[in-house]
This record gives C-alpha cells, sequence and structure tokens, in this order.
C-alpha cells in the first residue's frame, strides 16, 4: 500500500527504571488515521509524545518518512500536536492563538491572515478570531485547538485524547468532523484515546496497548471480530469471556458443552479462551431442548439496547444485549451458532503476532 | 440575625480602629504647632517646612526607596526565573530548593541580619548602601518565588509544549508562553517584596550598621532622644501617596476587570 | 550528541534556577554556616580560632536560659492573642463578597507603609501618663494608668505590629478551602459549631500553623518594641542577641545565642512544610 511515514523500531522507553513501553515495532501508513487504544497508564501517550519530541527513547529508532528523528527537538518536527486539555494559550485570543506558529515562521501579515482564516471557517468558527479563550465553551476550544496545529500544514497531526472533556453528543459530532479533515487534508493522524467505540469508529488502523506492550494491530473490523487475546476482546467491548479447551480442530469445549467452531490449528486439548460477544446471543423466552438455559438476574436500559445478565444453570454467568426487554426473573433459553464463538489463545503475549516489522528489524 | 451581623461588623471596626490609631494621632498631630504628641497646641505647617530644608531626612528617603525599588525588582528578576526552573525540577530537588527559600522566612529577622553582618565581616566587605541592598534582595526573593511558583501550577503545562510543538524555541516559549501566564504573581511578588523591603528595620540595621541609613535606621537612632514630628509629617505624606497610588491601580484594575475574568487578587 | 540537544529543550527551563541557587549559596547557606562557626570556636592568641563549645554551653546556662524561656512566655502570650483576635477576623473576611474581602484585606497591610517604628513610637506617646488615654480616662473621672514600662505594654505592642501576620495566612487558607466541604459536613448533620471543631478548624490549621511562625518568631527577638514600650526594663532574647553583637561585640557568643533561635527555626520549618504538601510556600503569604 502507501509508504510508511513513521517507523517506531524496537522502541523502549523507561522512567527510573521502570519500563512504560515494550519493544514497540510499528508502522504508520500515511494519509492513515492511527489509533493508540488503551486503558489509562498504557504508555498510549508517551509513544505520542515521543513522535511529538517530548520523550526520547530509551531505545530504539523512530524514523519520519524513513529518516531518524531522534533528538530532533519538539520545534523543528515537521508534526503537530492537539493536547489532552487543548494547551490553548489563555492570555492570547483565538486569532493569536492559531497564528502563533505562522508568526514563528514569518510569514506576511496578509498570508497569516489568510491561513487563519482558512482555518477558521474549517472548524467552523468564522469570525471568532476577536474572542478571547476563556469565553469559549469547551467545543470551541476544541475546534481551536485542532486549527492552532492543523495551520502548521504538519505532516502528522498527533491528537492526545482531544475529545475526552466534551460531552458525548459534541463527541460524536466531533469524531464525524474530525474523520471528515483527515480525509480532504490527506494528512496522517495519530489519535490516542481509551474510548473503543471512538477508536472503531473513526480509525483506519488501531494498535490495541497494554502494559506498554501492543497487543494487536489491525483495522476495527479484525480488531473487534478477531481479538488475539483476552484483554483485546475484553476492552474492546464488554464481552463473555469464558475457559475452555480445544477438542480438536473445529470443535471447542466450554461452559460444560462441546460446540462447534470456526477455529482451527490449535493443539489437542489445548487450553483456550473463548468469546462471545453479547450482542451475538439471542436469548428467547420460546425454550427449546438444545438451548443453553438460565433464569436472567438483571436488566438495564443503555439507550439503544438492555444490557441482561443472565445466571445460567449449570452456573455460567452471560452477558446479553438484546432490543428486547426481559424481566428479571423470566427463564430464557439461547444457543450458539459457530460464527459467535471466538476462540484465542490462553497467554496474553507469547504467540502474539507483531504486525508491521519492518524488514531492517527482523 | 441582625444583631449579629452588627456584632461582625462592630468587631472588625474595633480591630480596624486598633490598627490605625497610632496612624491617625500621627497624622493628626504632624500638623500640631508644638513638638508634642499629646496637647493640641494650634494648626501649623512649620514641621512640613522644615522636611523639605532637612539633607538627612531626604537622603534617608532615598536610600529606603532606591533600596526598596533596586531590590524588590533584583529579587523579582531572580525569583521568577527560579521559580520556572524549580518548577521543572523533580520532587526532591524542587523540596530542597523550597525549604532553602522557606530559611529566610521563618528565620527569626535577627538571626537573617547577624548571619549577612557575619558574611560581610568575615569577607571583610565594608558596610553601608550595598550590604543593605544584598541583605534586601535575600529577604525579597522567597516573597516573589512564593506568588509565583501557585500560578505556574495552575498553568497548564500542555501550553509550553504546544508552544514548541509549533515552533518556538524555549527561551521564546518561557516568555510568550509562561510568563505572561504567571504575571499576576510576578506582579504580587514584587509588590509583596517592595513592601517588606520599605518597612524592613531589623536586617537593615544589621547589614548596614549605621554606615547607611534608611528610614526605619534613622528613626530608631532618633527615638533614643525622642522623636522630631517632621519625621511624622513625612511618614503621613508617604502614606497618603500610598493610598492615593492604590486607589488609581484599584480603580483601573476595577475597570479591567469587567473586562477581564478575575485573575487572583491581593494576597 | 543529537540526544543532549534533546535533552537540553525539555530540561532548559531548569537552568533559569541557576542564578537562585548561586544566591542561596552565598546569601542563606553560607552565613548560617558562619553562625556555627562562629558559635563552635573561640578566637584565641593571634587571632587563631580554636574549637570550643563553651559559648553553647553558655547560652544553655540558667541565666541566660531565663531569657529565653521569659522571651518565649510573652511571645505565645502574644501569638495567643493575635491567634484569638485575628482568626475571627480571617473568617469573617472569608465570608465576605470578593471584592470587600479584597479591600479590607489590603487594610491590613496597609499599616505597613508607614514605618512600624514610628507606629509603635506613636502609641508611646498615645499610652504615655499624660497622653491622650491617659487624659481621657482622668476626664471622666478615673485615675490615670500606668501603662508604659510594663509587660503588658510590650505584649500589646507585639500584638499590634504582627496582628496582620496572622490574619493573612490564616485567610489565605479560607480562600483556597473548598466550601462544599463545610456545606457537605452540615449535610451529613453537623451543626455550626461541630462543623467549625471537626471541619472548618482541621481545614485552617496549615494557616495557623503559618500565622503562628510568622508571629512568634518576630516576637520573639524583636528589641525595638521591648525598648521603645518596655523602656529597658525587660528583656527580650532579641535585645540579648543585640546587646553581644552590637554592644559587647561577642561575636562567637551571640552566634551561640542565634543558633539556639536556629533550633526553633527548625522546629517551626518542620511543623510549616507539615502542611505544606505541595512545596510552594502554602499558607505562608
Amino acid at each position: 500500500m502507501s509508504q510508511h511515514i513513521i517507523d517506531f523500531l524496537g522502541v523502549y522507553k523507561e522512567y527510573d527504571g521502570v519500563e512504560v513501553l515494550s519493544n514497540i515495532n510499528l508502522y504508520i501508513r500515511q494519509n492513515e488515521f492511527l489509533t493508540l487504544l488503551g486503558p489509562s497508564g498504557c504508555g498510549k501517550t508517551t509513544l505520542l509524545r515521543i513522535i511529538a519530541g517530548f520523550e526520547e527513547p530509551t531505545r530504539g529508532d523512530v524514523r519520519l518518512f524513513g529518516e531518524s528523528i531522534k533528538g530532533i527537538p519538539p520545534y523543528k518536527r515537521r508534526v503537530n500536536t492537539v493536547f489532552q486539555k487543548y494547551a490553548l494559550f489563555p492570555h492570547l485570543n483565538v486569532f493569536d492563538n492559531i497564528a502563533f506558529g505562522l508568526k514563528l515562521k514569518k510569514m506576511k501579515k496578509s498570508v497569516i491572515e489568510k491561513k487563519v482564516g482558512d482555518m477558521l471557517k474549517l472548524v467552523g468558527l468564522s469570525g471568532y478570531g476577536d474572542r478571547d479563550i476563556a469565553k469559549l465553551s469547551g467545543g470551541q476550544q476544541q475546534r481551536v485547538a485542532i486549527a492552532r496545529a492543523l495551520v502548521n500544514e504538519p505532516e502528522v497531526l498527533l491528537l492526545d485524547e482531544p475529545l475526552g472533556a466534551l460531552d458525548l453528543k459534541f463527541r460524536q459530532e466531533m469524531q464525524l468532523e474530525l474523520k471528515r479533515m483527515q480525509k480532504t487534508l490527506g494528512i496522517t493522524f495519530v489519535y490516542v484515546t481509551h474510548d473503543q467505540e471512538e477508536a472503531l469508529t473513526m480509525s483506519d488502523a488501531i494498535a490495541v496497548i497494554d502494559g506498554g506492550v501492543i497487543q494487536q494491530i489491525g483495522t476495527p473490523e479484525q480488531i473487534y471480530n478477531e481479538p488475539k487475546n483476552s484483554f483485546v476482546a475484553d476492552f474492546i467491548g464488554e464481552s463473555n469471556i469464558i475457559s475452555g479447551n480445544m477438542k480438536r480442530d473445529y470443535l471447542v469445549h466450554f461452559a460444560d458443552n462441546d460446540f462447534t467452531c470456526l477455529d482451527r490449528g490449535f493443539n489437542e486439548n489445548e487450553p483456550v479462551k473463548v468469546v462471545i460477544r453479547p450482542e451475538d446471543i439471542n436469548i428467547t423466552k420460546n425454550i427449546a431442548d438444545d438451548m443453553i438455559t438460565g433464569t436472567v438476574s438483571s436488566t438495564l436500559f443503555m439507550g439503544v439496547h438492555y444490557e441482561i445478565r443472565v445466571h445460567g444453570d449449570n452456573g455460567f454467568e452471560w452477558l446479553v444485549h438484546s432490543t428486547e426487554f426481559f424481566e428479571a426473573g423470566n427463564r430464557v433459553g439461547f444457543t450458539l451458532e459457530p460464527d459467535d464463538i471466538h476462540v484465542m489463545e490462553v497467554s496474553q503475549y507469547d504467540k502474539m503476532r507483531v504486525d508491521g516489522v519492518p524488514e531492517a528489524v527482523k | 440575625m441582625k444583631v449579629k451581623l452588627f456584632l461582625k461588623r462592630f468587631y472588625l471596626a474595633v480591630i480596624l480602629i486598633f490598627m490605625y490609631l497610632p496612624i491617625g494621632a500621627l497624622i493628626v498631630f504632624s500638623f500640631n504647632e508644638s513638638k508634642s504628641m499629646a496637647k493640641w497646641t494650634g494648626f501649623s505647617l512649620h514641621w512640613y517646612e522644615q522636611l523639605l530644608q532637612d539633607p538627612s531626612i531626604a537622603e534617608a528617603v532615598w536610600v529606603t526607596v532606591s533600596i526598596a525599588m533596586i531590590a524588590s525588582l533584583a529579587a523579582t528578576f531572580i525569583g521568577t526565573l527560579a521559580a520556572v526552573g524549580m518548577d521543572n525540577f523533580r520532587k526532591k530537588s524542587k523540596n530542597i530548593m523550597v525549604n532553602f527559600t522557606y530559611i529566610p522566612m521563618v528565620n527569626a529577622e535577627i538571626v537573617t541580619g547577624i548571619s549577612l553582618l557575619l558574611l560581610f565581616i568575615f569577607f571583610n566587605i565594608p558596610r553601608g548602601y550595598w550590604t543593605m541592598l544584598l541583605a534586601h534582595i535575600t529577604f525579597d526573593i522567597p516573597f516573589v518565588i512564593f506568588s509565583v511558583l501557585p500560578k505556574l501550577r495552575q498553568m497548564d503545562p500542555g501550553t509550553y509544549e504546544a508552544a514548541l510543538d509549533m515552533g518556538a524555541r524555549p527561551a521564546y516559549a518561557v516568555r510568550k508562553v509562561i510568563l505572561p501566564q504567571i504575571a499576576p504573581g510576578i506582579v504580587t511578588g514584587f509588590l509583596l517584596a517592595f513592601t517588606m523591603s520599605f518597612d524592613d528595620f531589623m536586617i537593615s540595621f544589621f547589614t548596614s550598621q549605621g554606615a547607611t541609613q534608611n528610614l526605619s535606621t534613622y528613626i530608631y537612632s532618633m527615638a533614643r532622644v525622642g522623636i522630631n514630628p517632621m519625621i511624622n509629617a513625612l511618614s503621613a505624606i508617604m502614606f497618603i501617596v500610598v493610598i492615593m497610588l492604590l486607589l488609581v491601580i484599584n480603580l483601573r484594575s476595577v475597570k479591567r476587570t469587567k473586562k477581564m475574568p478575575r485573575v487572583g487578587s491581593f494576597r | 550528541m543529537k540526544n543532549r540537544e534533546l535533552r537540553n529543550v525539555m530540561d532548559s527551563r531548569k537552568v533559569f534556577a541557576l542564578p537562585y541557587i548561586a544566591w542561596i549559596a552565598i546569601f542563606t547557606a553560607a552565613p548560617l554556616i558562619l553562625i556555627l562557626l562562629y558559635a563552635f570556636t573561640e578566637t584565641g592568641s593571634g587571632g587563631v580560632m580554636v574549637l570550643t563549645a563553651e559559648n553553647l554551653a553558655r547560652a544553655f546556662s540558667s541565666l541566660y536560659m531565663t531569657v529565653f524561656w521569659r522571651s518565649v512566655w510573652m511571645a505565645f502570650i502574644a501569638t495567643v492573642i493575635c491567634l484569638l483576635l485575628g482568626y475571627p477576623v480571617a473568617y469573617m473576611l472569608s465570608r465576605m463578597k470578593p471584592n470587600r474581602a479584597a479591600v479590607i484585606s489590603i487594610l491590613f497591610v496597609l499599616p505597613m507603609w508607614m514605618n512600624f517604628l514610628l507606629r509603635t513610637y506613636a502609641w508611646r506617646t498615645l499610652l504615655d501618663n499624660a497622653g491622650i488615654i491617659n487624659q481621657g480616662l482622668m476626664a471622666l473621672g478615673f485615675e490615670p494608668v500606668q501603662f508604659l514600662y510594663t509587660e503588658g505594654a510590650i505584649i500589646f505592642g507585639l500584638v499590634y505590629n504582627f496582628l496582620p501576620f496572622m490574619i493573612l495566612p490564616i485567610y489565605s487558607v479560607f480562600q483556597k478551602m473548598d466550601i462544599s466541604c463545610i456545606q457537605a459536613a452540615q449535610d451529613l448533620g453537623a451543626n455550626k459549631w461541630q462543623t467549625f471543631w471537626r471541619v472548618t478548624l482541621p481545614l485552617s490549621k496549615g494557616g495557623i500553623v503559618s500565622g503562628i511562625t510568622m508571629v512568634f518568631m518576630p516576637a520573639m527577638t524583636t528589641f525595638v518594641i521591648t525598648r521603645l514600650l518596655g523602656g529597658s526594663h525587660f528583656m527580650m532574647y532579641g535585645d540579648l542577641i543585640e546587646m553581644e553583637f552590637l554592644l559587647m561585640s561577642e561575636w562567637n557568643f551571640g552566634s551561640a545565642l542565634a543558633v539556639v533561635m536556629l533550633i526553633l527555626t527548625i522546629v517551626f520549618m518542620w511543623l510549616m512544610r507539615k502542611y505544606d504538601k505541595e512545596g510552594e510556600g502554602g499558607a505562608l503569604m
């Protein structure tokens, strides 16, 4: 496909001997929307700050267009950042905030005015140039922060949980808008978030990170449908994760039953984790003989669906999403189809396939 | 409820009267014809007239004002830079620095005074204007640092990084991004430093050893033989000038607060 | 090489503290070391410094400890009075509208702009046997009262001079206090007194500690107020140090007396640091 714009080659980062990033091998393609997804403290922000130049890797190399950027200070890198809490300059108005980088480049006043005007238009804030930063709403401040970074025409735009402080409605609006900007401007976006929904809706590619290690890299579909390990499965969405073992190819045993599945290539009787997405379970009150059965223990309305907890008769707890309402105490049953069942290795990191290890390291 | 409110106001008023009674007496009796501060013998301006003709008082005023000005400016410069630097120290080193900054504030002034005196004696530096100035800078710096540090903490540290991110070099980022944000703290620090310097007696007394006299040491040496009402006249003038200045500053800041959100007050 | 350049960029702001570090070394650390040096030495024949513990032993002897404890006692009384008078003022200020509170808090700073020696001297004339206050008393038919040259006069002068240093730190803590804590206490069923004793007072401890330090230390070591209002009848620790240093030129023994004060400084610094978790001078100002 297209050219690599950023390469991480065996990057390690330590603070006072504590490893926060471990053997990061990752490439980012040009014009790609890549999301670094993980819980807080997983190292995703550190990774971003290494690209920006605020942190230096302890070991390993980072390349921009194939050239090492180690030791190059942030003000000499052609990347810009949208900061988590915006980091707008409170003593400057909207126009001067956005023009900050351009003024440093000693551009002509007329050019600056035009560029800032275009940016304000792009983020939907035309006519806000004279406003005080403190007088803007959170959403507007967010837009200024984006404009301030984009106006410098970076090769890569780094976004550090930029929507974290916005309420749900604005967040969804901004998600769409960011995606639109990324497409029209053709800039590479590296986006950090802990919100899996955000990651799934916006990204071309997602790198799931935990404990300073990349757990899985792939398209949103791959990550969601074929999680590599239970961490990814659990983090990407609330799931039923059940211990079991692989009887043979295409046959897995869990929850006291044998099920036909689509997975193969495991050792005979190898212990595995089985992931079943709550929305893949169709429960019904019309119980048939071959069904797994249980009693509804609680029902919670989640806006678009009900989150139902079912206490199985053989002792297992099931999490089910359904648009239908079931009352606590209802007797229910369900079957599992082969494509609802995802079988994963038990060990979290051992057999992980690392995507995109460039030739240089191999 | 009303009785309570009245009691509260009354209490505050009593305390304020307590604070201002001697000041009022000083100002009133500076217009007294006789030297007495107990018997009013008639209105007169002649202490004010005498004041204008006394070179030693003018000298003391000059020493006081110039030292307060130079010392507080120097302390503001050194202290602001130090606060910005300390803010980036690791916790341990920052703590050590904060402890050293505490010393001149907590230490008894007399101990600070004699310790500096010993320093000047030890290195054979003649006591006078310059030693007094150095001493004043020393006890002024902590006021600046402790005014600026909280402002640095309130500031979003991301703004400095954002400036670098957009191509600013560190010196430029500090000047254009950090300084404007901590400006209120710097101003407060400067005012505090100036006030402390202006009112200081103890440290000035020990570090100048009579070679140079500021108002405090001048008054002290005079107090033994009785204070000349000229000094009262002088302090009345200075006090009123300060009140005027404060009124002007306050009126201006009231106008500004209408335009801008409030950024701290005099603490 | 390049790596170092980046480290320099991110750390470059630390360099700004260098002038101050130098300043501390010369004007804070070195003078204190000199005090210790003088306190523990004696200048023998031929100007040679000889190590000795005699100065310190003398400083801790009963004669000088009497002065020490009397100073502690007087400063303690003055501090308690300042706390009792100042705490309610600080509390009231914090409950006022911000603008009015700002104005009134400035009123407590303003007197510093009139030289404190003059203000104290003014009290001396007001409290004099023939002063205005006694004139008033006599006009009302009372006997004149001997105010001046008593321990009471000194404590009065101490309270007058250092009261603002008690009010301002406590006020500053009240300002930063989260009002919802107090509301939460009331919400949980605490009455006014319970709220005060269990929430307000503990939360303002930092300010109280700062206030006590800012009043106690200078009160113990003043020699001006004792001389103006006490008329040399009463000696505070400050008088002692000043006398040894300037009158007797006993630098070694004077330093030993200063070391005694330094011990107090360390105690107070430790106390204040306990309440200054952010390390920013906390409630000092």
